[in-house]
């Protein structure tokens, strides 16, 4: 996490002039006719509205969006250092830095006037949902301006029939894996048939796209409704979320795919960008666009299944859609994009559980709640006279 | 010398439909050749053919001396296509983002090294856009767009450049200084396949022209096309005798 990855570091040369010597030395760029003509700024332009960000956006990320996002990367780490700690708590080492955990959410809950943070499945599930909240925007930037937004809650309901059929197999047999494990697998599995359903079909049709939501959903309703009677557990916190659903398993499974996710986004940024940006032109660059859509909605499928535990199979999407949709509305620049979702995705997930740990509601709502208070403050801020994303 | 692009007896239908049928063409280094035919007379589909975007019902396109469809120096080429602004309207992409990604395929997986931000600086001052390298590029007028578009392809070192109606809703004046533009790369050496649907600007500036509609009704130098009645077989009828000069 404390990477510098691609999209955090190269903007080295977005301050940059141009080398003059290189320009000079281009004999088109000298004799070139049109030199000087068609770049006055006619007066057919449209024009630009200059937004909050417009500034900082002509030396990249603006000073505090990286102070945001050091923050966000501090606390991520602080974080999932107590979900590695507790795992390890029987290690003499670990179990007293769990213990440190435990007594700074004592010290919490005094000042707060709560009865949380004491609790270590609280930090869980605030440690799941911070990197929720950082993972879910790094997919979703992709996502929503590849026009593919609802492809997440597509996976949410494949990723519920996975949760269906690990019931039923945990019933039924002596297998004991975990569910979430089982909704990874299906998951993962429901990407790919997306995948080949788009290359099939109309690319990511809005038909190929409601009947993997629909059948998968039916599959997992059916599963569950022939294996009832058979098993206890109850899918509501699967389909709803709950503040004190996510289990240490889940939180650690969380921190691996975190770390999936981060580094193949870090690694194919480009690639991911150009065909986003011009699917055609990267295809004719040679780029191995099919392989490429194929790792965005795998890693779509990771996320939604780390998602699922805080914000319920209903309401996975919004987390991929809402940050973004939000930083469209203030950025200048994709990498301000990327980086204004993860602020605004961090402010979603705190923001809910504060919402509800001081109200004792559902965190999921809470959060798209949030979320969505911070899409209506960009699209005030912005002055909502730019053409806002469409979100299909 | 190797042509840019070769294609011989390549035909491709959509389903029962004919889009192309046994087009025959070589396209030489240094040419800028102007494709023309009439609404849906398969000039995108040709186009797409020789880039690699589509595989022919049955013929052979060679890509710099290699069968298309092992062609992999993506880096050689530069696509403009019809549909690339529509993403600019929504998505936050300034102009040198635009531009850096003609060097992605040269840095895969890597980071932009220093001689790929010289590339990228110097096809921004090519096109006479530095101004405006960090504006959202959907701010831009459609000219400028295009021309970040040339520069995304100049930035990649391309050795061909595809553009397909780049001046649609771009107004005269801005289209005339565009097209000198080309006019000057094509001088510098990059070859240039140029659809467009105004034949005048096409005659003008094109050194070749091929005439399409499913079959090709006429490819070779500007003048022989401009003696010729390939235009009005062309739109004018369908399913005349294919007239073809080399």
């Amino acid at each position: 996490m404390s990477e510098p990855t691609e999209f955090e570091t190269d903007d080295a040369s977005t301050d940059e002039q141009p080398k003059s010597g290189r320009a000079d030395s281009d004999p088109t760029a000298d004799s070139d006719p049109t030199s000087g003509r068609d770049t006055h700024t006619t007066g057919n332009e449209p024009t630009t509205r200059r937004g909050p960000t417009t500034e900082a956006s002509a030396t990249g990320i603006s000073l505090i969006q990286r102070i945001g996002l050091a923050a966000t990367v501090v606390l991520a780490i602080v974080l999932t250092g107590f979900v590695v700690a507790y795992w390890l708590r029987s290690y003499p080492l670990l179990g007293d830095v769990a213990t440190q955990y435990v007594y700074a959410g004592q010290h919490m809950d005094r000042l707060l006037g709560t009865n949380v943070f004491r609790h270590p499945v609280m930090w869980q599930s605030v440690a799941t949902a911070v990197l929720v909240g950082i993972v879910a925007p790094l997919v979703g930037v992709f996502l929503v301006h590849r026009e593919m937004a609802l492809i997440g809650e597509t996976l949410a309901h494949t990723a519920f029939a996975g949760v269906a059929v690990g019931l039923l197999l945990g019933a039924t047999t002596d297998w004991q894996a975990s569910l979430l494990l089982s909704a990874l697998v299906v998951g993962i599995g429901g990407a790919l048939a997306v995948q080949w359903l788009a290359e099939r079909t109309d690319a990511y049709g809005d038909v190929a796209i409601a009947i993997m939501l629909t059948g998968s959903f039916a599959v997992g309703t059916l599963v569950i409704s022939y294996g009832r009677g058979l098993t206890a557990v109850n899918v509501e916190e699967y389909l709803f979320g709950n503040l004190a659903f996510v289990t240490g398993e889940g939180a650690r499974l969380m921190v691996v795919l975190t770390i999936f996710v981060v580094i193949g986004v870090a690694s194919t940024y480009k690639q991911l960008l150009f065909i986003t940006f011009d699917e055609q032109a990267a295809r004719v660059a040679r780029l191995n666009v099919r392989g490429y859509n194929a790792l965005l909605v795998v890693m779509t499928a990771v996320v939604v299944v780390g998602a699922m535990q805080v914000l319920g199979v209903i309401l996975v999407a919004g987390m991929l859609v809402i940050p973004v949709a939000a930083a469209t509305q203030l950025a200048e620049s994709f990498r301000e994009t990327l980086s204004l979702s993860i602020l605004f995705g961090q402010a979603a997930v705190l923001g809910g559980y504060a919402l509800a740990i001081s109200q004792s509601l559902p965190p999921g709502g809470s959060i798209i709640v949030v979320g969505i208070a911070c899409y209506l403050f960009a699209i005030g801020w912005s002055g909502s006279s730019r053409r806002g994303v469409q979100i299909h | 010398m190797t042509d840019v692009a070769h294609l011989e007896n390549v035909t491709f239908s959509y389903g029962e439909q004919p889009a192309v049928t046994d087009v025959t063409l070589s396209i030489g280094a240094g040419e800028f050749l102007g494709l023309i035919g009439p609404n849906g007379s398969g000039k995108t589909t040709l186009l797409h053919l020789l880039l690699g975007l589509l595989e022919p019902d049955s013929g052979r396109i060679e890509l710099f001396g290699q069968p298309v469809s092992s062609f992999d120096q993506g880096e050689r080429i530069g696509y403009v296509s019809q549909g690339a602004t529509d993403r600019a309207e929504t998505m936050p992409v300034t102009v040198r983002e635009v531009v850096r990604m003609g060097r992605f395929a040269h840095a895969g997986h890597s980071r932009l090294s220093e001689e790929d931000r010289t590339a990228v600086d110097a096809a921004l001052a090519t096109v006479d856009i530095v101004n405006l390298a960090e504006r959202r590029i959907g701010s831009l007028s459609g000219g400028q767009r295009q021309r970040a578009y040339i520069a995304r392809a100049l930035a990649s070192e391309a050795d061909l450049l595809a553009l397909d109606e780049p001046t649609v809703g771009v107004d005269a004046e801005s289209r005339d200084a565009f097209y000198k533009l080309l006019a000057s790369l094509n001088e510098r050496g990059i070859t240039i396949v140029l659809i467009e649907h105004d034949i005048g600007v096409v005659t003008d500036r094109a050194d070749h022209i091929a005439c399409l509609n499913t079959h090709l009704y006429h490819h070779g130098d500007t003048e022989s096309f401009v003696e010729s009645d390939a235009l009005a077989d062309a739109y004018g009828a369908s399913g005349r005798i294919v007239q073809h000069h080399h």
